[in-house]
């Protein structure tokens, strides 16, 4: 079994960052003293300023820039936010702290720079993002929901206290969880050909009980429905850095085909990053054919399915043949099921039919 | 109030009310009203007071009352409440004082004098009295229930009659006392003919019954206003009356056909305003500076015009801030020839106008402390109802109050519209005050340096006047440096308890002084808040007492923006 190990460092990124808020600083600083009032220049993020890019697969911003200087009376609040959250995620960064955006929420009123509530804090983070052009995640904001990973890949902490210590994710049975140590770590090495992503729990361990990772030498990852950032982080660094191809299984309705999308291509709500999406990544099932072609139970679309489906469809996201097949074929079949469904005809019938053939059909 | 106007004396009016008695509900309470009057002379004191209708007089003038009704219907309502007589005592300025004991003999409507004194009037300051006094008892009220009303109707009052003094004592032993403010009296009314288009077939039974006039020709030019020899003449051939027509003669129905021509025939000049007696715009304000010391005030008293051939003039104030209370809706005051109007306010025409009035227009939103006074004056008050509480809508009259509103509303506006920019420019300064320290703050700590930069350069601000006392030259402030900021704004508060400060703010162009905000008076606790237009060098308040030997206590800020 060959090895892979990384080529990219979660080290240096963070440096960049660190240099960038810097600048920052040392820019608005000179700006006062000669009399200047300090400004920053950053994309709009407005909705008229969001493309979908065939290029990046994924929305990015365009050429329109928005100029947030202190001499206008409606920014300087804003302003003095964004300067505060710069020191404020500088200093986490210095002190190799994490925090999370409820936490930077809170530790704005110990500075007497009070957010009227979390989505103006959330606001500015997202102003911070745009304009070092890095996610929240590179100056150790991370999220608060959790997901986790098995598999066999070597990891070097760089958190404090764990400095260079190792571990191999296929330590623990249930999963490590993907949190701020495991997202900002070294991939070492790792002798899995594949990420195997999945949305729900209870697959999630039925592939480590019916050792999947083995089987189809794979790393497993857990989403807990729609994947947190650190996780679309998490899987695009493996595909990436370890260059392993990935398969999203979700539900065979028009959300978990969306889980996988977003994964894929990303969101509009992060537009300006370009970090977090793992555009060779396959949606592998379930598909809506396959509903008929494997003979799962299923259910009835309700409104709000159909709805969304006639959203999808004219989504630009969504113009590869396999997406617009299987939006068509939700429309005409008129069913969904979940990814339990193959239990119907046994708890294994998913890794040992559904799985092999559906892996060998996309590789 | 007319009977010392009409004789040009700076009116003062007493009323007391105390309460007799309690049987139940039914509550009994002695008034007693005193003026300082012209006086009833004695022989028309029993008519004047016993009588209903008592005028027989078709002269007309703007006066407070019409028939003298209210008087007498006053005397009346306590005698049929409490079976009292009511006292009435008046001198002339003669060397005695005459008292009356009446009741009203209500069928025959004729006065019965139950006692008459005489008293003497003394010699005071080289004067004798004069005024009237009535004192009467009331039955069947309740003072706690109306008490609010009577004193609104006081305010009111004093208000619309700044130079008059007027004091109640109510039965609880309050002292409440309007004091006049000013010592002038609007000019009292001329005494006129009526209008041929304002009168009325009873109207000309009275001329009648006393013109010596014994043609058509005579009545017509002597008994009316404005009709003279041609115009008499074109009348009655329109009319298709004889001139030689005895107007004794006339029957009734040939009376109706008269004033039925007279309202149509379009020849008689209007009428002009010499009858009436509006307040003037400078006692207007008066009134609402002293009952209502708002912080803004403006008046208008619009020129005279006629409805129905009654002369008429329109006078308005709007009140900003001050004791006017905040309300949903602007708040309304009427006044008819002096008298407050303060009953069953919706069905009158002048809340209809107001209400119409688009004010946000006029930049107030609802919860401002906005008040409208609407002062109609006319030798006829277009009263919708007998209480006379009420006006009806006369469109001539409607029209020259909406217009009248909308003068003084424009006053506002560019006044509410000054103070919000102010207010803006305030809070535009406190803004950068409060977060331009934390960006450099912040930046320096980005930077790794630990002093921040200055901002003095983006803002500054200095007291340059600290809890000064004021002395009776000007006193100059040390200078602001202005030559970085843009914008530059002077704030001064005066913070003594009672006295008052004069103001005034120069700044340095060239290598000149110039005045840039003129003296001006800060009274106690009052603030100055001006923006300064222009760029200057250095700009420097300056600060005196207003009244020699009475010192005032200042604060004084100038801030500047580099924007």
């Amino acid at each position: 079994m060959s090895k892979r190990s990384n080529k990219e460092s979660a080290v240096e990124r963070k440096g960049a960052v660190q240099k960038g808020l810097e600048n920052l600083g040392a820019k608005f600083c000179e700006e006062i003293d000669e009399g200047v009032f300090p400004w920053v220049e950053m994309k709009s993020r407005s909705t008229d300023n969001i493309f979908y890019s065939p290029e990046y697969r994924q929305y990015i911003l365009g050429d329109k820039t928005v100029r947030r200087s202190a001499r206008v009376i409606s920014h300087l609040r804003p302003f003095t936010q964004m300067v505060w959250a710069a020191y404020f995620v500088h200093e986490l960064l210095q002190q190799k702290k994490t925090s999370t955006l409820r936490d930077v929420y809170y530790s704005a009123q110990a500075f007497d720079m009070a957010f009227q509530d979390q989505s103006e804090s959330d606001n500015i983070i997202t102003d911070l993002e745009t304009s070092i052009e890095s996610p929240r995640e590179s100056f150790n904001v991370f999220p608060e929901e959790r997901s986790a990973v098995f598999g066999d890949l070597t990891i070097q902490y760089n958190v404090p206290g764990y400095e260079n210590r190792r571990t191999n994710l296929s330590s623990h049975p249930d999963g490590m969880m993907i949190g701020p140590a495991l997202t900002e770590s070294q991939f070492v090495e790792t002798s899995a050909e594949r990420v195997i992503v999945v949305e729900k729990g209870a697959m999630f361990t039925r592939f480590v009980e019916e050792r999947v990772h083995e089987k189809f030498n794979s790393i497993l990852i857990y989403t807990a429905g729609q994947a947190p950032r650190s996780t679309r982080y998490f899987i695009r660094r493996l595909n990436k850095e370890m260059g392993l191809p990935v398969y999203v299984f979700s539900d065979a309705d028009p959300w978990g085909m969306h889980i996988a999308m977003v994964i894929i291509s990303g969101s509009a709500n992060a537009a300006h990053l370009r970090q977090l999406t793992t555009p060779d990544a396959k949606w592998a099932g379930v598909w809506a054919t396959d509903i008929e072609g494997y003979k799962l139970p299923s259910e009835q679309l309700n409104e709000i399915d159909v709805k969304r489906l006639r959203e999808l469809k004219n989504d630009p996201r969504y113009t590869g043949g396999l997406w617009q097949r299987e939006i068509d074929a939700f429309v005409e079949s008129k069913r969904k099921c979940e990814l339990e469904a193959f239990s119907r005809y046994g708890l294994t019938h998913i890794v040992d039919k559904y799985l092999p053939e559906r892996l060998s059909e996309l590789s | 109030m007319d009977a010392t106007e009409a004789v040009g004396i700076l009116p003062d009016v007493y009323i007391r009310l105390t309460m007799d008695g309690q049987n139940g509900a039914n509550e009994t309470y002695t008034l007693r009203v005193m003026d300082n009057g012209s006086g009833i002379p004695a022989h028309q004191m029993p008519l004047a007071l016993g009588q209903f209708l008592f005028s027989s007089k078709y002269k007309i003038k703007q006066a407070r009352g019409t028939f003298g009704l209210g008087g007498t219907m006053t005397i009346l309502y306590g005698q049929i409440t409490t079976n009292k007589p009511v006292i009435v005592t008046s001198g002339t300025g003669t060397s005695r004082i005459v008292e009356y004991k009446l009741m009203i003999d209500i069928e025959r409507n004729r006065p019965i004098i139950l006692d008459r004194k005489i008293h003497v009037n003394p010699l005071k300051d080289g004067e004798r009295w004069h005024g009237t006094i009535v004192e009467l008892h009331l039955g069947k009220g309740s003072y706690a229930q109306a008490s609010a009303k009577v004193l609104e109707y006081l305010k009111q009052t004093a208000i619309v009659n700044p130079y008059a003094n007027i004091t109640f004592v109510d039965p609880k032993g309050r002292l409440y006392k309007f004091n006049r403010t000013v010592t002038q009296i609007p000019p009292p009314p001329k005494e006129t003919d009526p209008h041929p288009h304002g009168v009325d077939v009873e109207t000309i039974q009275r001329i009648i019954r006393s013109t010596n006039a014994r043609n058509m020709y005579d009545f017509m030019r002597r008994n009316f206003h404005r009709v003279g020899d041609k115009t008499a003449a074109q009348f009655l051939k329109a009319a298709n009356i004889p001139a030689k027509t005895n107007p004794k003669r006339l029957k009734p129905e040939e009376i109706v056909t008269l004033v039925q021509k007279m309202k149509e025939f379009e020849g008689f000049l209007p009428p002009d305003a010499s009858c009436l007696s509006p307040l003037g715009e400078d006692l207007l304000r008066a009134g609402v500076l002293k009952e209502l010391e708002p912080e803004f005030v403006a008046v208008r008293r619009r020129d005279p015009a006629t409805y129905l051939g009654h002369p008429f003039i329109v006078e308005i104030a709007i009140a900003y801030g001050g004791k006017v209370p905040a309300r949903d809706e602007v708040l309304l005051y009427r006044f008819a020839n002096k008298i407050p109007l303060v009953y069953d306010e919706s069905g009158d025409v002048c809340w209809r106008i107001v209400r119409s009035v688009n004010w946000r227009r006029y930049n107030v939103a609802a919860n401002m402390p906005v008040a409208v006074l609407i002062h109609l004056c006319s030798t006829k008050i277009p009263y919708k109802t007998v209480g006379k509480e009420i006006l009806s809508d006369q469109a001539e009259v409607s029209k020259e109050i909406l217009n009248a509103i909308r003068e003084v509303a424009r006053e506002l506006a560019l006044y509410l519209s000054r103070k919000e920019r102010v207010r803006r420019q305030v809070r535009r300064l406190n803004v950068f005050a409060r977060y331009l320290p934390k960006i450099a703050q912040f930046s320096a700590g980005l930077n790794g340096v630990e002093k921040p930069p200055e901002t003095d350069k983006l803002y500054r601000s200095q007291q340059v006047f600290k809890e000064y006392a004021t002395k009776d030259e000007f006193a100059e402030s040390e200078p602001f440096d202005s030559r970085l900021y843009k914008t530059v704004l002077v704030h001064v508060a005066n913070k003594h308890e009672a006295n008052a400060v004069n103001v005034r703010v120069l700044g340095m162009a060239g290598s000149q002084w110039t005045e840039l905000i003129p003296e001006s008076t800060l009274t106690s606790g009052s603030e100055l808040y001006e923006t300064l237009r222009g760029i200057f060098k250095q700009v420097k308040v300056q600060v005196k007492s207003s009244k020699p030997g009475k010192e005032g206590l200042i604060d004084a800020i100038v801030d500047g923006v580099s924007e």
